[in-house]
């Protein structure tokens, strides 16, 4: 025993324990997002309870089984439980019960020893809404235009509904929407005239002529949204909850009924993957803790694209400087020296110098010099999606010029050599032959910084991003890409909707969702660089010999 | 060829211009990180200038009356003078602002009467609101407004006199003898006067309003006598909450209690410690009220201002001498004037030389003569931006440059005693509901909590993230370090705000209810680790060669989930056992030690493994990149694998691994979003793994939002930046410098 321990096996042991925990906190904390997130969109089952609590009173709970835990009697010795005395733990469930308007919080505990019966009725529907969040009861009756029904007519009654929604969808977002807009371009142009002092009796003509014709197709849009309005809302489902209540839920209040407990495994496949693809093209619902985050992953997707082509070209540029042009001195020394410490400088510094050189400096001289008319109220003198990506750029310049130096001292020198050999400057050998052979390694520098970009919410809490942001920085109106408006962002939505939601017990699995679709996003994107690099190295290696 | 020579020329045009803007893009990385520091640089700058105050204009009036106050508006736009006649003359600074040190004269521009009788005396009596006294004793409250308007862009200042308590001249004293001193203060209830007649007696006089003073003047009166032990008052002031009057009587300060309607009582007596072992005895010479009305300053004959608050003590609250400023070395401080928003004061002596001084911060901000004498009159604007001073029918204003005057050096790091609080302490509150509330800007907390959560952080990762490294460089096989080595710096990429999301609604409630299980697997990872070595060791040798040894790492792999959820079955079990069923109860009641759920154990877990891959990376590569001959020579020598890897391999590579830990540190301080999501944020000093913290990063996150642009608080935000900047450039500076070297050396080898 001694003699083992002083060859020092256990010690080798000891730092293969190392290896081994951080090999399960890394997969397992893989694992954990995975699991959690997939769960959100698989539908399912819903229970029923039949409780009877210490003073002998019966109820009835419906719901889905979110969480279960065991925990010590003893905590529970108040509620004077008939337990078994040997028993050291009680298993308790977390039930989703829904019905929000019901009962005040949409879930709670209950304790397995109460429960007498535990059922999966077929018949039990859960209905997603609009608002007020999920309700899970009994189908009564449905009503079509004050007329009871049969069952059979509710999907037809649905699709119905449905179609009017998108329709009223479009109307509001595009078609009320740009005249919104041109209105405010109408009243800032004439501000512009005004301020500027030709605002001519003419030009005041002009746009009085445009408000009224702009005002009048609102009028009929308005007219028409209302139409719909009232077609929507014309049939009504009677559902009985848990406790025996009829409730009536209008149609208009309807996205989904679906009658988990009948379903089987390829139904539930499918509505997997459906929900899937709703949480990605869908808006966000009840202040972001439903639904799906679309204009998030919008947000983020135009952000790092914006910050993608400022960062590739100064990036590349600096790279080049370092390893082709740089002599051995001082200069370049205090240049290694910087793309390090911007590399190490946290996040949150970059967000300051953002908000206070970008945002306020920057942004509110070009709102006094191109933007007067809508002073006081800033134009890019504050927090948007431009001055975003212009922070995020500055932050991820060290990944794009390590990665890229990294490929140009990949490339022999022989090459450099025969081809200003041939007489080719090096501006020309540059751009002919080193840049072409280093692409692969400019590539995964970029795709690094996109990694990076994608995940980095600190500073973007600084410089632009909102939790509901009204329009897209990307839309119809001219001039489409809108660079001052403030947007979304995936990791920021996780943030937000995690720790400042009313409800965060609701909202968890739609974070742990988000979190899923931003952990596949940067692990896909690290895991391409990555394997960029690899092929890249084994492509130089035989090159050199 | 003749071609290819005609293009030369185009082509090395096309060479150097390229040359010049890839030397300049190289050089813009080094601009940008210099940009960022001078930036911050510029923010923060302001918050250490001391004051300025610079002489702008001067100009005398016609009046043959005595002006007894005088007064200007926020702009600075409109002077005032109210004279013995009882007139109020405006007049205009605009036209005057231009030309410095001229004596200009100006014209009246609206004149109004305010009283039918002389008048002997104007006391201030707070924010925007005079009281006139006349010859027969009796007051009136006026209130010199001034209201702005806005026409076709261009803006003027016009005055707006209202009488807050009516027109009416009010009969404070009951037998009508008059004042040699008055102090007022209201709310919109009642109305308080104390005063001291010329027949020596002190009296109270309170206007109970039959509605509300904010829209209706109606009141009834009620006349009282306060008893006072010798017949000397100096000075009276009230606080203007209307519940303290404090007497100046010679050399101490009676203070009465005035909350209780019916009964004014003495509640203490200030007795200043005077320095009278002197040739002439010291006196009392001034008294003010300090901005907020709950500190006192005194002024004495030997030019020092001394600050008093009621401060809890274990004989209840006394009145306590917080700090003392020094004035003048051999003049008295003759007028202590308060600002009306900040807790800052001027001083003048009789000379005239005036100090301005900052309370809370201690900071003696400008010292000079400005005109010579103690000017009759002394205004300081309503911006606290310039200052009036009136002498002899002659105007002077000065601008004051002083916007931030609370923050110092010492303020921010050292203990501050605050208005209120029993003792100096280190408090950061940058911000409450209350509008005279002082905000409290000490960066000693949350560079505390920045270092906590950094060190626990380290004291996870380390041990972890080296041994990890020192094994996957030294004893691994080739094929599982190609797989082992990205599998662990995916952890790297992984978001923040993800692990920070997973720490704080995940990890926080496991390790709150499983507190036992937690403190179990530190204690049987690692006997868990040496007992499988054991077991492996004495395992018969056919199937010790069928799994070699260099799959300890996933032999362990297992084991250790097998140690952990045997740990987590345990937990409630020993829960009921040891502590009684409730580990929080426990921790509470038995050991005294407060318990949050998002504490610095959940933040130095999931910071640790934000911080893992960086150090293991760099450690990695740091022993990788030893020589090989070294460690053959070793081994060739007779030593032992173990022995190669500490005598020699570990050696070499010490100041990589150095290099990495330094690295990883800086990462640990300057990550946001895990702390900002896995504590509670609370700016505490205190070690204690249970509770939380607030770092400088989460600060900024925090605060920055909802800062006012160019406020000191937004700046105190920049240079906390500025302290987070510096703090891992001089980490990754030395972190860098060290790889150099040791590249250098290892390339010698």
């Amino acid at each position: 025993m001694n003699k083992w321990f002083k060859s020092g096996s256990p010690w080798i042991w000891l730092s293969a324990g190392g290896v081994s925990l951080s090999l399960i906190s890394v997969i397992g904390l893989l694992w954990l997002i995975a699991s959690r997130g997939l769960s959100y969109f698989w539908p399912a089952e819903v229970y029923q309870f039949e409780l009877l609590d210490q003073k002998g009173k019966a109820s009835t709970v419906i719901g889905e089984i979110y969480d279960r835990e065991s925990i010590p009697s003893k905590q529970l010795s108040h509620l004077e439980l008939n337990l078994d005395p040997k028993q050291e733990t009680v298993e308790r469930l977390l039930v989703k019960t829904g019905n929000r308007e019901l009962v005040s919080l949409d879930f709670r505990w209950i304790l397995v020893p109460e429960i007498t019966k535990q059922s999966t009725p077929e018949k039990l529907v859960v209905i997603e809404r609009r608002t007020n969040g999920n309700f899970y009861g009994y189908i009564e009756e449905v009503i079509l235009d004050g007329k009871v029904v049969s069952l059979e007519q509710m999907p037809v009654l649905l699709e119905r509904v449905l179609e009017f929604q998108e329709e009223i969808e479009a109307l509001q977002k595009v078609d009320i929407g740009a005249i919104n807009y041109q209105l405010e371009r109408l009243r800032l142009r004439e501000r512009k005239y005004k301020l500027s002092g030709d605002y001519t009796a003419q030009k005041e003509q002009d746009i009085s002529l445009k408000v009224a014709q702009l005002e009048a197709e609102y009028q009929t849009l308005e007219k028409s949204l209302l139409l719909l309005r009232e077609k929507v809302s014309r049939d009504e489902i009677k559902m009985k909850a848990m406790d025996g209540q009829i409730v009536s839920i209008n149609f208009a209040d309807i996205l989904k009924v679906s009658t988990n407990n009948q379903m089987n495994l390829f139904d539930k496949l499918g509505m997997f993957f459906s929900q899937i693809a709703s949480f990605i093209v869908d808006d966000p619902r009840e202040a972001n803790t439903e639904g799906g985050v679309f204009p998030a992953i919008f947000g983020t997707v135009l952000m790092v694209l914006l910050m993608t082509v400022i960062v590739s070209p100064m990036g590349v540029i600096a790279a080049i400087y370092l390893h082709e042009y740089a002599g051995n001195n001082a200069l370049t020394k205090l240049l290694r020296i910087a793309v390090i410490n911007l590399a190490g400088v946290p996040s949150i510094v970059y967000g300051v110098f953002g908000l206070g050189f970008f945002v306020y400096m920057v942004g509110g001289s070009l709102d006094q010099i191109f933007y007067p008319e809508t002073l006081p109220s800033p134009t890019f003198g504050t927090p948007g999606v431009m001055w975003s990506a212009i922070t995020l750029a500055i932050l991820t310049l060290p990944v794009v010029i390590v990665s890229t130096e990294e490929g140009l001292s990949r490339i022999p020198s022989a090459m450099r050599h025969g081809s200003l050999a041939l007489g080719a400057t090096k501006v020309e050998t540059l751009w002919r032959i080193i840049l072409p052979i280093a692409s692969p390694a400019i590539m995964t520098g970029i795709i690094l910084a996109i990694a990076r970009a994608a995940g980095e919410v600190a500073p973007l809490m600084l410089v632009g991003v909102v939790k509901m942001a009204p329009n897209l920085p990307l839309d119809g109106n001219f001039p489409f890409l809108h660079l001052d408006r403030k947007f979304m962002h995936l990791g920021f939505h996780i943030y937000d909707v995690g720790f400042q939601s009313p409800n965060v017990e609701a909202a968890r699995p739609l974070v742990y969702a988000t979190a899923l679709l931003l952990v596949t996003i940067i692990v896909a994107l690290n895991m391409t660089a990555v394997s960029i690099r690899n092929k890249l190295r084994e492509k130089y290696r035989m090159l050199e010999h | 060829m003749a071609i290819a020579l005609k293009s030369t020329g185009i082509r090395q045009v096309k060479n150097s211009l390229a040359k010049w803007l890839i030397t300049l893009g190289g050089i813009s990385v080094l601009f940008t990180l210099v940009l960022i520091f001078m930036y911050l640089l510029y923010v923060i700058k302001p918050i250490f200038e001391s004051a300025e105050i610079t002489k702008v204009t001067s100009f005398s009036i016609k009046n043959d009356q005595a002006v007894l106050a005088t007064g200007l508006d926020e702009l600075q736009e409109l002077v005032y003078t109210i004279d013995g006649n009882g007139d109020i003359n405006y007049y205009p600074l605009t036209s005057l602002k231009q030309k410095v040190d001229v004596n200009n004269e100006s014209t009246r521009v609206f004149q109004q009467s305010l009283s039918e009788n002389k008048l002997v005396q104007v006391i201030d009596a707070g924010t925007d609101h005079k009281l006139l006294l006349d010859e027969l004793g009796n007051v009136s409250l006026v209130s010199p407004k001034f209201q702005s308007i806005y026409d076709s862009g261009s803006r003027e200042v016009i005055p707006n006199i209202t009488f807050p308590l009516g027109e009416d001249f009010i009969p404070v004293d009951e037998q009508g003898i008059g004042f040699t001193h008055l102090s007022f203060a209201m709310d919109d209830e009642r109305a308080v006067f104390v005063g001291y007649t010329k027949d020596q007696r002190l009296i109270k006089t309170t206007l109970i309003a039959e509605d509300d003073f904010s829209y209706d003047p109606a009141y009834e009166i009620e006349y009282q006598q306060i008893e006072l032990a010798n017949n000397q008052v100096n000075n009276i002031l009230l606080s203007p909450d209307l519940a303290m009057a404090f007497i100046r009587s010679e050399d101490q300060v009676l203070v009465f209690d005035l909350s209780d309607d019916m009964d004014v009582k003495l509640k203490a007596t200030i007795i200043p410690q005077l320095a009278q072992n002197r040739a002439n005895p010291m006196h009392l010479t001034s008294m003010a009220l300090l901005s907020g009305g709950s500190s006192i300053l005194l002024g004495d004959s030997d030019g020092i201002v001394s600050q008093w608050f009621e401060v809890a003590t274990d004989n209840g609250r006394e009145f306590k001498q917080v700090r003392t400023f020094n004035v003048s070395d051999s003049e008295a401080v003759s007028k202590i004037y308060t600002e009306q928003y900040r807790k800052s004061f001027y001083t003048i002596t009789e000379s005239g030389d005036v100090g301005s001084f900052y309370t809370t911060s201690e900071a003696d901000l400008w010292g000079g003569n400005l005109t010579g004498n103690i000017p009759d009159s002394f205004v300081i604007s309503p911006r606290a931006d310039g200052l009036l001073m009136f002498n002899e029918n002659n105007f002077q204003l000065f601008s004051v440059k002083n916007e931030h005057p609370e923050v110092t050096w010492k303020a921010l790091w050292q203990e501050v005693w605050y208005e209120g609080y029993p003792e100096p302490e280190y408090i950061w509150q940058s911000t409450s509901g209350s509008d005279d509330f002082e905000g409290k800007f000490s960066l000693v907390p949350i560079s505390f909590g920045t270092m906590k959560a950094a060190l626990y952080a380290m004291l996870f990762a380390v041990p972890i993230a080296l041994t990890a490294a020192i094994y996957t460089a030294y004893f691994m096989t080739p094929g599982l370090r190609k797989k082992v080595k990205p599998t662990i710096e995916l952890m790297e990429a992984l978001p923040t705000v993800i692990l920070g999301f997973l720490a704080g609604l995940w990890l926080a409630p496991i390790v709150e209810t499983n507190l036992p299980a937690i403190a179990l697997l530190f204690i049987l990872l690692p006997i868990s680790v040496f007992v499988t070595a054991f077991v492996w060791h004495n395992l018969p040798k056919n199937i010790k060669n069928q799994i070699p040894e260099t799959w300890a790492p996933i032999i362990l792999v297992p084991v250790l989930i097998l140690v952990a959820y045997i740990s987590f079955s345990l937990s409630p079990l020993m829960e009921t056992y040891f502590f009684g069923g409730d580990v929080r109860q426990f921790i509470t009641n038995d050991l005294g030690i407060d318990f949050d759920q998002r504490n610095a154990l959940v933040v130095g877990i999931a910071m640790g493994f934000a911080v893992i891959p960086t150090i293991f990376s760099m450690a990695e590569d740091a022993i990788f990149s030893v020589p090989k001959h070294l460690t053959s020579g070793s081994l060739a020598l007779g030593a032992t694998q173990w022995q190669t890897l500490i005598k020699v391999v570990l050696l070499t590579a010490s100041p990589g691994i150095f290099s990495a830990i330094m690295m990883g540190l800086g990462r640990a301080v300057g990550e946001t979003m895990i702390v900002l999501m896995a504590t509670g944020n609370t700016p505490i000093l205190d070690w204690s793994i249970f509770q939380g913290m607030r770092t400088l990063a989460a600060n900024i996150a925090v605060e920055m939002p909802e800062s006012e642009v160019g406020s000191s608080h937004y700046r105190i935000l920049f240079l906390a930046a500025f302290v987070l900047f510096v703090f891992t450039f001089v980490f990754n500076t030395l972190a860098e410098f060290i790889r150099q070297r040791l590249r250098e050396k290892y390339s010698s080898l």
